[in-house]
């Protein structure tokens, strides 16, 4: 089984293949089989059953959405409903200004431009670099190439920690450190972008291919008018899942930049906490939603594409 | 993603232009163009890869056998001594192997069953479970760094979330991350908390797509409940299982932010693992060696748990 989302799955595709007679897709996440759909069939349950399985949905709705839930009510608290107990589960008040708070408290202006460019500029040249070697692995000659591939992929086995420490020293030496090569360059390698890109090149038809070939196209341009049309939902997820890994990342701009004005937001977040210690709840959790809520707004937008994505990647490996 | 390990199949019929075998000065530059197009297409990426990926793990293990502080010209070989140093008892490499362990497996076992338990549930279609299969996972998309502020806040024994929990059972919270009793279990339960969903949803799309004749025919023997689940449900899960596991302890084994912002490894060594020795050798106590070295050791421990992985893959026949 490939890695690749199959094709049908793919609500950018489908839209153009499938034929106008066919029903509404299923909304479930990442699935596209029909029999899906709908509720459950075969004998009707009995109804203590459904009650218990009720009580079951409504504890597992409490433990992820309680505390997602308080980190945004205690944004939104004014401090003395933070600091007083019993618990105040609806702020009086919305206070937005534990968000202004924060803002001016430590240069979280600065965190969040690092981390915008850092994530937008490492995500573009990750996934340009993986186009281009997909690609080249998935359609020119080169006799051997697949030993080069293997040893490409290979490197998903090395931990980041084993990295890190030389990784530093280089950066050190080019006299990179706290600049943004030194946050960016070390991420740009690609094998899990270029994998799963790869993989959905080979689902290319060949005729097609062959067709812009006779038709005296070169690599580039079959690369631009042929491929990466057909791979662009593929693509798109590839770049969903480096896009997020990228925000989150927390150990590398750790060590790499070492003054306020060019850490990154989950790197900001830390030293906000320890600048402020346990006083300062309000502001830490109105500058913890700055940090998760970019990704949170991408995770609701596209979640189809991410859940199917990820699943796809990791059951069908 | 470690299963992409696996042997890549090769197509079948050849996927390029590949110029016939006979050679002629014009095929053989063109051969020669495309070999010169296919370098240049992946080198950007093969050079990445191999200046900030081989290259690192290499010079880490010599670093390995030498001691430096940053501030000497040149690192000094010590052979042996490191290695020495990190596994008599009472070390730190001691207590970072003992939490790592307990973390990982409590962790991944935990995460295991409370993953496959909901994931079972979201599979009963009930309403409201698309709701909570979204809110489920969502924490796997946030920092790992906003996660342990959030918990933080959440173990404060004054005015978290666990002061109103156990005051429900008459109980007082414990000092989740000050003291060094609870300072793993406090980085053990938020890791669990961002990873449950995402093991859950795993399951989920695995259950919905087990074949669905093996359980008609189950259904025709009377099979119910829970013999239906042990026999039969439990043995396709296998293979997804397995993955979880294996891709579990390297994910949990790694794991840094959490411990970052929730305990920063201690008090003490109470919440020391792997990775965050790593760093505190390197970027607090300046220990160059000290620290290139359990990073080797580090990486030896995961490789088994990849090679065992890449052993076993191919027995994933669940599939298609």
């Amino acid at each position: 089984m490939s890695l690749t989302l199959d094709r049908k799955d793919d609500p950018a595709t489908s839209a153009r293949t499938s034929p106008p007679h066919q029903p509404p897709r299923s909304r479930d996440l990442g699935s596209g089989h029909g029999e899906r759909k709908g509720r459950r069939q075969g004998p009707r349950r009995p109804l203590p059953a459904t009650m218990a399985l009720y009580v079951l949905i409504a504890a597992t709705f409490a433990l992820f959405a309680i505390p997602l839930y308080w980190l945004f009510s205690s944004a939104l608290k004014p401090e003395h409903e933070i600091y007083t107990y019993p618990l105040t589960w609806i702020p009086s008040t919305l206070e937005w200004s534990n968000f202004a708070q924060a803002w001016t408290s430590a240069p979280f202006g600065a965190f969040l431009r690092n981390s915008i460019i850092t994530t937008v500029v490492g995500t573009a040249l990750e996934i340009g670099v993986a186009l281009l070697s997909a690609y080249a692995f998935a359609f020119v000659y080169f006799r051997g190439k697949m030993l080069i591939f293997a040893l490409m992929v290979g490197s998903l086995m090395l931990p980041g920690h084993i990295t890190l420490l030389v990784n530093y020293i280089t950066i050190s030496n080019l006299g990179w450190l706290n600049t943004y090569q030194g946050l960016i360059l070390p991420g740009i390698g690609s094998a899990f972008a270029m994998f799963l890109i790869y993989q959905q090149m080979r689902q290319v038809p060949e005729e097609l291919v062959d067709a812009a070939r006779v038709d005296g196209a070169s690599h580039m341009r079959r690369m631009r008018a042929v491929v990466i049309p057909i791979c662009r939902p593929m693509i798109l997820t590839a770049t969903l899942i480096v896009l997020i890994t990228k925000w989150n990342d927390f150990v590398w701009p750790l060590i790499v930049t070492s003054t306020s004005d060019m850490r990154t937001l989950p790197i900001g977040l830390m030293f906000l906490r320890s600048q402020e210690g346990y006083d300062a709840w309000g502001p830490v959790m109105a500058g913890t939603v700055i940090v998760a809520a970019p990704m949170l707004i991408v995770f609701f937008l596209a979640q189809r594409r991410i859940i199917g994505g990820i699943t796809a990647g990791a059951l069908k490996g | 993603m470690t299963t992409l390990l696996q042997p890549v199949r090769r197509p079948s019929r050849a996927r390029t232009s590949a110029p016939p075998r006979r050679s002629s000065p014009q095929l053989r530059r063109r051969r020669l163009t495309e070999a010169a197009l296919f370098w240049a297409l992946i080198l950007p990426n093969l050079l990445a890869i191999v200046v900030f990926g081989y290259y690192p793990t290499l010079y880490n293990f010599v670093l390995s056998f030498t001691d430096w502080d940053f501030v000497q010209p040149a690192p000094v070989v010590v052979g042996l001594d490191n290695y020495i140093e990190l596994f008599q008892s009472g070390s730190m490499l001691m207590d970072a192997l003992r939490n790592t362990a307990i973390f990982v497996l409590v962790a991944v076992v935990g995460t295991l069953f409370g993953g496959m338990a909901i994931g079972a549930l979201l599979a009963q279609r009930l309403r409201f479970s698309g709701l909570v299969r979204t809110l489920a996972f969502a924490p796997h998309m946030l920092p790992g760094a906003a996660v342990g502020v959030l918990w933080l806040f959440m173990f404060d024994p004054n005015y978290g979330l666990s002061r109103w929990l156990f005051s429900m059972f008459g109980m007082e919270s414990p000092h989740w991350t000050t003291t060094s009793d609870f300072s793993l279990w406090s980085i053990t339960i938020a890791y669990a908390w961002q990873r449950l969903g995402f093991v859950a949803i795993i399951y989920y799309t695995a259950i919905l797509d087990l074949p669905k004749d093996i359980y008609e025919a189950a259904a025709l023997d009377g099979a119910r409940g829970w013999p239906l689940f042990r026999y039969i449900t439990l043995p396709l899960l296998s293979p997804v299982t397995f993955f979880l596991t294996v891709t579990g302890i390297i994910a949990a084994a790694q794991t840094f932010d959490i411990i970052a912002t929730l305990t920063m490894g201690g008090p003490g060594t109470s919440s020391t693992t792997l990775p965050w020795m790593i760093y505190d050798q390197a970027f607090v106590d300046f220990n160059i060696g000290t620290s290139a070295a359990t990073a080797t050791v580090m990486f030896v421990l995961l490789l088994v748990v990849t090679l065992v992985q890449t052993k076993y893959a191919s027995k994933q026949v669940h599939y298609s």
